[in-house]
């Protein structure tokens, strides 16, 4: 590679051997990413298009997959590029072809449909019908939030990756100079010299003093012996310079792994009423609502669970596909679905190993009488949970009425006595999705406090 | 490397540069000496497929300003080669002197052997040596040219915002097609100091613009006076024009100075583009034949091994594959495949000629010099010529090539000439006819303008054997003239032959 570092610049053409003598220039080591700035251009460009798909992505995929890096595919509205085109179904044109196996001049062959005049070229234009790509969790999210109207603070803290922590784990024949691990170092070092034989000090010395002193003797005798030691000693210095103190092989470094920091485990509990009047609308609020609570509870806890509790006047643990879209008849008796997930946590979920985090969606109708037992049980669940959302997903047209109202469905007014009691319980009134962020104001507040997980 | 590998310049599929470089002296030792090639000198540039996917999505240009409609590109192409649907280019040269040749990392050493005698030689050599090229670009400018492009347009984003400046360049890239001169040269591209001294120019003239004069009553004159100087102004303006680009940039009535010079750069791009564009199966079909004539020289003077040679020739092969038109995997002619295989035509007219290859081409037939044959082809040819010239019988009959004729009043198609004695000439005339961008494109040109009155822009669209244009993306381009002429635009489109209108129509919405 050093060839092609010093001949770097296009100016240093080498005059060896003539003028056509190449330069190899590695770009290997150049930023990629080039198109970055240009793909940023088309996703800007492209916004309004792509939070329609985004949209309409989330709420064909499961809750936990949202926000994974995944394909979009979008209509070219908005980002075409028109030029002249020539028209498929006009005038007389010629077409030379290869391949001809049974045509006789004269015969005579249907048209293709679609208009083929434009087929053939394999430009880059014509594919662009059905412009598909993926786009990285990042952009999925960014695109996500801007509907929840989510604070900037709150969308980077979601999207921080987990924190690491280095821990030594053995040892590394490579690494920086500080991380130098003296003791193995040395005792490899040691166990070379020893087999290598590497002179000793007081090897050297004894000999550099029996030389000192027969300089001293006069004699043909201890002339020769004289001359044998000292052939003696070079040979021994020799060596000591071959065989080094230290060398490179011997060097260990310590090794850090970067190793997640241990998250406990988290369990969720979506509660949704399920009853007639729950519509597609109300459904596609609260599976945005869902959906935010486990993109919080993702970024904190290496596991989540999640538990989808629908109920009617009866409740069940069901499957995330039916709890959003199957429909069941009945009446509403919201108090089932806490006995369900009480069930649910004293069977599966003891609250000393897991986290419990329990979101509840609701339009607010309940059978009379049912409210009072809801919020029993409702502060008996509350002992183990960590965090309680209760979002009531109201008409847009009732959301002026209502607002800022102690008044309202007598679950609303139950869960108010609940609100003052507890902190980590939060409720509010929904009609659009940009009135879900608040709900959570509480949970992220906390958040940028406490960085620790609970162990 | 080992005794035992003989005169091998390189043995296995890894590469180093010390390989890369010898390998490069061998085959510029072929390519110079025995197929006398004449090159600009090369730059030879490692990249990674990172890399290489920027490069495709920015036209290819090292320096390309940014915009965002690379960036769709980008997206698009990254997609289809995440899918595994679309591989990458091996290589990607540039007509620049010196001539830069992007290899790619992933390439073995076979393949980085081919690339190089495909690129550095085969396509450098075209770029320095055809006509097109020699004419109309300016290999040693384009660079530097690049770069103040790029340049130019970031400070225009820094000063009038990104929405701004794409605006401009959205409705300029709409019209890239009709901003070029097919017929006239273009002016060549002022030195860099030259560009500098016009630039200090318009902002003397940015600095001392006075609004005052705006507000000075209208000159009453007489309006025989008025039309002499409107026709003045018309012969002045040089009607009509085919260059759409061009026309907007000298005479647009609302564009500021540094609106004209996006437009500028936008058409210099264009020109600097055009004559790739009229001679692709030239262009990649002489560097098909100098990489598969220089490899095999290299095999024969044992340089390469048999695993090499055999790599290099099952890509050479999927290279100059030509699917039948009923074949799925068809799109058209490869134009690799039809200029490689003209290309060795010649060589074998030149050598060993037929009785009908002697009736055919009396000039080159047997005249045992193929390398000076293809060497002049190559200077001298677009393909639309090269191929009207040297498209012989044999290789319609190889190709089984046959001509189809489709007429809009017709629900049928009909065959009209096959590869037979009778078709021969039909057939070369209409594929070299298929070639002739200049022929082919949507021919719309500047027609008139009304100073006087509504300031309305007339563009007349020759419409050539009755296609017309397709009407949505017509009307959005015509919308993006009008963005840039300030005014409303109108085009009508006139039957070439008979002179008949065919159709109206323009920006103010409602048809005429």
């Amino acid at each position: 590679m050093s060839i092609a570092q010093c001949r770097r610049g296009m100016g240093a053409k080498s005059t060896i051997r003539g003028f056509s003598m190449p330069n190899f220039i590695d770009r290997r080591l150049n930023p990629k990413d080039k198109s970055i700035g240009n793909r940023q251009r088309f996703l800007k460009r492209a916004r309004e298009e792509l939070k329609r798909a985004v949209k309409e992505q989330i709420k064909s995929v499961g809750i936990a997959d949202v926000g994974g890096g995944q394909n979009v595919s979008m209509p070219t509205r908005g980002v075409s590029e028109p030029t002249f085109q020539p028209a498929g179904d006009t005038g007389d044109r010629e077409r030379v072809l290869p391949g001809n196996k049974e045509f006789s001049p004269g015969d005579r062959l249907r048209k293709p449909q679609g208009g083929g005049g434009g087929k053939g070229g394999a430009g880059t234009g014509e594919d662009e019908d059905d412009f598909q790509f993926s786009l990285s969790h990042d952009e999925v999210l960014d695109l996500f939030f801007e509907d929840l109207e989510l604070p900037d603070m709150i969308k980077l803290s979601l999207k921080e990756t987990m924190t690491f922590k280095p821990r030594r784990a053995g040892y590394a024949v490579t690494g920086s100079p500080t991380n130098i691990n003296v003791a193995k170092t040395m005792r490899n070092s040691h166990g070379r010299r020893i087999a290598l034989r590497r002179p000793k000090q007081a090897e050297i010395d004894a000999l550099s003093a029996e030389i000192a002193e027969l300089e001293k003797k006069p004699g043909a005798q201890a002339k020769e012996r004289l001359a044998m030691l000292q052939a003696e000693l070079d040979w021994l210095e020799r060596r000591r310079r071959r065989v080094p103190f230290i060398d490179t092989v011997d060097i260990r470094f310590n090794r850090f792994e970067q190793q997640p920091l241990p998250n406990a485990n988290a369990v969720m509990f979506c509660l949704m009423d399920v009853s007639a009047s729950m519509g597609e609308r109300e459904k596609d609020l609260a599976k945005r609502f869902f959906v935010l609570l486990h993109l919080f509870l993702r970024r904190r806890y290496e596991r989540i669970d999640i538990v989808f509790i629908r109920h009617t006047d009866e409740a069940h643990e069901v499957d995330e596909e039916t709890f959003f879209y199957s429909t069941q008849s009945g009446g509403t008796m919201v108090s089932t679905a806490l006995e369900e997930m009480l069930r649910v946590i004293a069977a599966r979920y003891p609250a000393n190993e897991w986290n419990i985090y329990a979101a509840q969606a609701s339009d607010g109708d309940n059978i009379s009488g049912d409210s009072e037992r809801c919020v029993s049980l409702l502060s008996a669940a509350m002992k183990y949970c960590q965090y309680y959302a209760y979002v009531e997903i109201i008409d847009e047209r009732e959301s002026e009425i209502f607002a800022r109202t102690d008044n309202g469905t007598s679950l609303w007014r139950a869960y108010r006595t609940v609100d003052g009691e507890w902190p980590n319980f939060q409720m509010t009134r929904i009609a659009k999705p940009g009135d879900i962020y608040p709900v959570f104001r509480k949970l992220f507040a906390k958040q940028s406090a406490l960085r620790q997980p609970r162990k | 490397m080992t005794k035992s590998a003989g005169k091998l310049l390189f043995d296995g599929s890894d590469w180093n540069f010390a390989t890369l470089s010898r390998t490069y002296d061998a085959i510029e030792e072929i390519a110079l000496g025995e197929l006398k090639l004449d090159i600009y000198p090369n730059q030879m540039e490692i990249i990674s497929s990172e890399q290489m996917l920027d490069a495709y999505s920015s036209v290819g240009m090292p320096l390309m300003y940014q915009h965002w409609s690379f960036g769709k590109r980008f997206v698009f192409e990254d997609h289809l080669y995440r899918k595994g649907r679309r591989g990458l280019a091996y290589e990607l040269v540039i007509n620049s002197n010196p001539c830069i040749v992007y290899l790619m990392e992933e390439n073995t050493m076979a393949m980085q052997a081919l690339v190089t005698a495909h690129a550095a030689f085969g396509h450098n050599h075209f770029f320095k040596n055809n006509y097109l090229f020699r004419q109309w670009t300016d290999a040693s400018a384009i660079l530097s040219y690049m770069e103040f492009a790029k340049k130019y347009i970031a400070k225009c984003e820094e000063r009038h915002g990104t929405s701004a400046v794409e605006a401009i360049l959205d409705s300029a890239h709409a019209i890239m097609d009709q901003g070029v001169f097919r017929y006239r040269r273009p002016p060549r591209l002022s030195s860099e100091k030259e560009r500098e001294r016009a630039r200090e120019r318009l902002e003397y003239e940015e600095q001392t613009f006075n609004d005052l004069w705006r507000t000075l009553p209208p000159s009453t004159r007489d309006r025989e006076e008025a039309e002499r100087d409107a026709s003045e102004r018309k012969k002045a303006l040089n009607l009509p024009e085919e260059n759409l680009l061009y026309f907007l940039e000298k005479t647009s009535l609302i564009l500021e100075p540094w609106q004209r010079e996006l437009l500028r750069i936008v058409r210099v791009i264009a020109q600097y583009f055009y004559p790739q564009r009229q001679t692709k199966v030239m262009n990649e079909g002489c560097a098909t034949f100098v990489h598969y004539t220089i490899m095999n020289r290299m095999f024969e003077k044992d340089q390469v091994s048999e695993g090499t040679m055999l790599e290099v020739l099952q890509s050479h092969a999927n290279v100059v594959f030509q699917p039948g038109f009923d074949d799925p995997r068809y799109y058209g002619m490869n134009p690799y495949a039809l200029g490689f295989a003209m290309m060795q035509d010649i060589e074998r007219i030149c050598t060993a000629p037929t009785a009908e290859d002697r009736d055919w081409f009396p000039d080159i037939a047997g005249n045992g010099n193929w390398r000076d044959t293809l060497l002049d082809a190559w200077a001298n040819h677009r393909d639309e010529s090269f191929i009207l010239q040297f498209l012989s019988p044999a290789l319609i009959r190889k190709f089984r090539l046959f001509l189809l004729t489709d007429n809009a009043g017709d629900n049928f198609l009909e065959v009209a000439s096959i590869h037979n004695e009778r078709g021969y000439q039909t057939i070369r005339a209409a594929l070299a006819r298929s070639y002739d961008i200049g022929a082919n494109q949507q021919d719309i040109q500047v027609v008139d303008v009304n100073l006087l009155g509504d300031r309305q822009l007339r563009l007349r669209h020759n419409v050539k054997d009755g296609v017309q244009l397709e009407e949505t993306s017509r009307d959005a381009t015509l919308r993006h003239i009008r963005h840039l002429w300030g005014y409303d635009v109108s085009l009508v489109g006139v039957d070439a032959e008979t002179g008949e209108t065919l159709y109206e129509c323009s920006t103010d919405g409602d048809m005429l």
